[in-house]
């Protein structure tokens, strides 16, 4: 929570309105009003979250251990079953606030290159905005696109084109 | 003349650090019906050792890649004239062919060349026209491809677009299946290819500069997509200014002084203006939908570029005033489910595009769609700058290829590389005649 903390306090001194702090949902501003204890937090944090959070992802039962997800051609709309999935990374997200994520954007074969590469973000940007709305920062997370550059599965049949029409979450460090 | 012409031409091409020798081969799949007739004698050579090069074979294979011409094949040819004078007319209309080109070269010191030529009228046994070319022994294949640009404009009236270049991207991968991608060029019939990057990341749009010597590319690294600017001649890449998230598709403006670019610093993809000299951009559209692959219109007028705005990817124009937008887009396509990647011809009259995965035309005034090819997964059109010919990249098994199409369906070509794949054409500007 910290690190939410420092990005409300900063945003607070430039845009001079400590009040407005808008990006924070869902109670985190309370846990942000802690001030003076904050530096005990960030060290009990940095202490034992790692070692939590690395215990949290590699655990294949963990919802978390679902890292992958499927779109339809030409559609970012994340499924009902994903947004599920994507509240557990969420939630993660907003108990770590020191670990970050980023989000790869993927299309399949076909389509064109370029066109591939803004619906390849659009569906990273997808999953991104979820997330947030969810509980994790904003700061916490980025998005980059590869378009159809990297697929996975390299035949040229839907069965191939469903793998690779994806965003992945992905981790640093773990 | 319906004869099948399968032309393949082996190049000797500048030598790939990891793949040694490459080879680009062109195959032209059929020949057509209405071809003109035309015979290319080979031409007569003087000099102390053998001719460097076979001037007329070159000119014979250009001119049937156009499809527009159905060369006689060498070993039809009923004599061996090599100037105007030595050209007894009747033994040619006994060959049914409309036009006859004679040469010869000769090496007038070390190295350096000139090729006289004339182009004749069988049927009116008259001269139609007769150049004399110099060039040194590394301009050759040049000289060959500006005969068939005199040859092509003196039968047709439309100006021949032999003497140009293509950019392209090809890929190769290595046993562990890592991939290297290459930035090349090469004389659009394959030959001498030039490597100007050798990259683990993806290329994307290599688009000319109208001047011929820069050319403007995607890399899509790790960190994301960055545009570059790459001089052809000295190598030198200019890494443009780098916003957070797309930095797509460039395309270069008419003047050369400002790249249409598809970037989503702002939220979702919009085009933008990018000025070359100061790298500022100016936001040309306003949606929250995709929009991407601007292409100019010639005069500079306004862009062609591919939007979902309407759920599905289609065509848009959006005219410009002094480099901002002037009205609202405009919708260009409206059948088919995925219209999308413009190449403008050279008249703005018409657009070569992705029509559900072939390429289409479609006419600017009437919005009148005509497909061109019969494949799938046809994709990257780029208008020939002639705008007779338009190259494209499709795939032929699992491998990418490039195919050329006349604007009129005729001699439909593949140029494939033997190794890897070959993607993202871009037929380069004419060139200034050096002559």
């Amino acid at each position: 929570m910290d690190r939410l903390l420092k990005l409300v306090l900063v945003t607070g001194l430039v845009l001079g309105l400590a009040a407005c702090a808008g990006p924070a949902k869902e109670g985190e501003g309370a846990a942000g009003a802690g001030g003076p204890a904050a530096g005990d937090t960030r060290r009990a944090a940095e202490a034992g979250g790692p070692v939590d959070a690395k215990t949290l992802l590699s655990d294949p039962d963990s919802p978390l251990a679902k890292r992958v997800f499927y779109f339809d051609f030409d559609s970012a709309e994340v499924s009902a079953e994903d947004r599920a999935a994507l509240r557990a990374h969420a939630e993660f997200l907003a108990a770590h606030p020191g670990i970050s994520a980023v989000l790869e954007g993927h299309a399949d074969e076909r389509g064109t290159r370029e066109y591939n590469m803004a619906l390849g973000e659009r569906r990273a940007k997808a999953v991104a905005k979820l997330l947030v709305l969810q509980g994790a920062s904003r700061d916490q997370l980025q998005t980059i696109s590869f378009g159809e550059e990297r697929p996975v599965a390299l035949g040229h049949d839907e069965a191939a084109w469903r793998l690779n029409r994806r965003v992945e979450i992905l981790y640093s460090g773990y | 003349m319906t004869r099948h012409l399968h032309i393949w031409m082996l190049a000797a091409l500048l030598a790939w650090p990891l793949s040694g020798r490459a080879t680009l081969t062109i195959e032209i799949e059929k020949g057509e019906a209405d071809a003109i007739p035309i015979a290319i004698v080979p031409f007569g050579w003087q000099g102390p050792r053998a001719a460097p090069l076979d001037v007329a074979a070159v000119v014979r294979a250009d001119l049937a890649r156009s499809g527009r011409f159905a060369p006689v094949p060498v070993a039809d040819l009923v004599a061996r004239p090599t100037t105007a004078a030595q050209v007894r007319y009747a033994d040619w209309r006994v060959l049914k062919v409309n036009n006859l080109v004679v040469g010869r070269m000769v090496e007038t010191e070390r190295n350096r060349f000139r090729i006289d030529f004339q182009l004749l009228d069988v049927v009116n046994g008259q001269q139609i026209a007769g150049y004399s070319i110099r060039a040194g022994v590394r301009d050759l294949r040049r000289a060959a491809h500006q005969i068939s640009d005199l040859v092509f404009e003196a039968l047709t009236g439309i100006p021949g677009a032999f003497d140009t270049r293509i950019a392209y991207v090809t890929v190769t991968a290595d046993r562990r299946g890592r991939k290297t991608y290459r930035l090349a060029i090469s004389d659009v019939d394959g030959y001498n290819e030039q490597v100007l990057l050798t990259s683990p990341d993806p290329i994307l749009s290599p688009a000319w500069a109208p001047d011929g010597e820069r050319i403007a590319y995607v890399s899509v690294t790790p960190r994301g997509p960055v545009i570059h600017v790459q001089n052809v001649y000295n190598r030198r890449a200019r890494k443009l200014r780098r916003f957070p998230g797309l930095n797509n598709a460039p395309a270069f403006s008419p003047d050369g002084r400002t790249l249409a670019v598809t970037l989503s610093k702002d939220g979702s993809a919009d085009i933008y203006l990018y000025d070359l000299k100061t790298d500022r951009v100016t936001r040309i559209t306003r949606s929250p939908a995709i929009d991407v692959e601007a292409a100019w219109l010639p005069d500079g007028s306004g862009l062609v570029f591919t939007s979902d705005r309407g759920g599905t990817p289609q065509l848009y124009r959006i005219a410009l005033r002094d480099g901002r937008p002037a009205g609202r887009p405009q919708r260009l396509t409206f059948s088919g489910k995925y219209n999308a990647r413009a190449s403008v011809s050279p008249d703005g009259r018409r657009v070569a595009f992705v029509h559900d995965h072939r390429i289409a035309l479609l006419d600017l005034e009437t919005l009148a769609i005509e497909v061109l090819t019969e494949t799938r997964l046809d994709e990257s059109p780029s208008f020939a700058p002639n705008g007779d010919m338009v190259i494209y990249a499709t795939r032929d098994g699992n491998t990418g290829v490039l195919a050329a199409i006349s604007v009129e369906g005729r001699a439909p070509q593949t140029l494939s590389v033997t190794r890897g794949e070959i993607r993202e054409p871009a037929w380069s500007p004419l060139r200034r005649r050096n002559f």
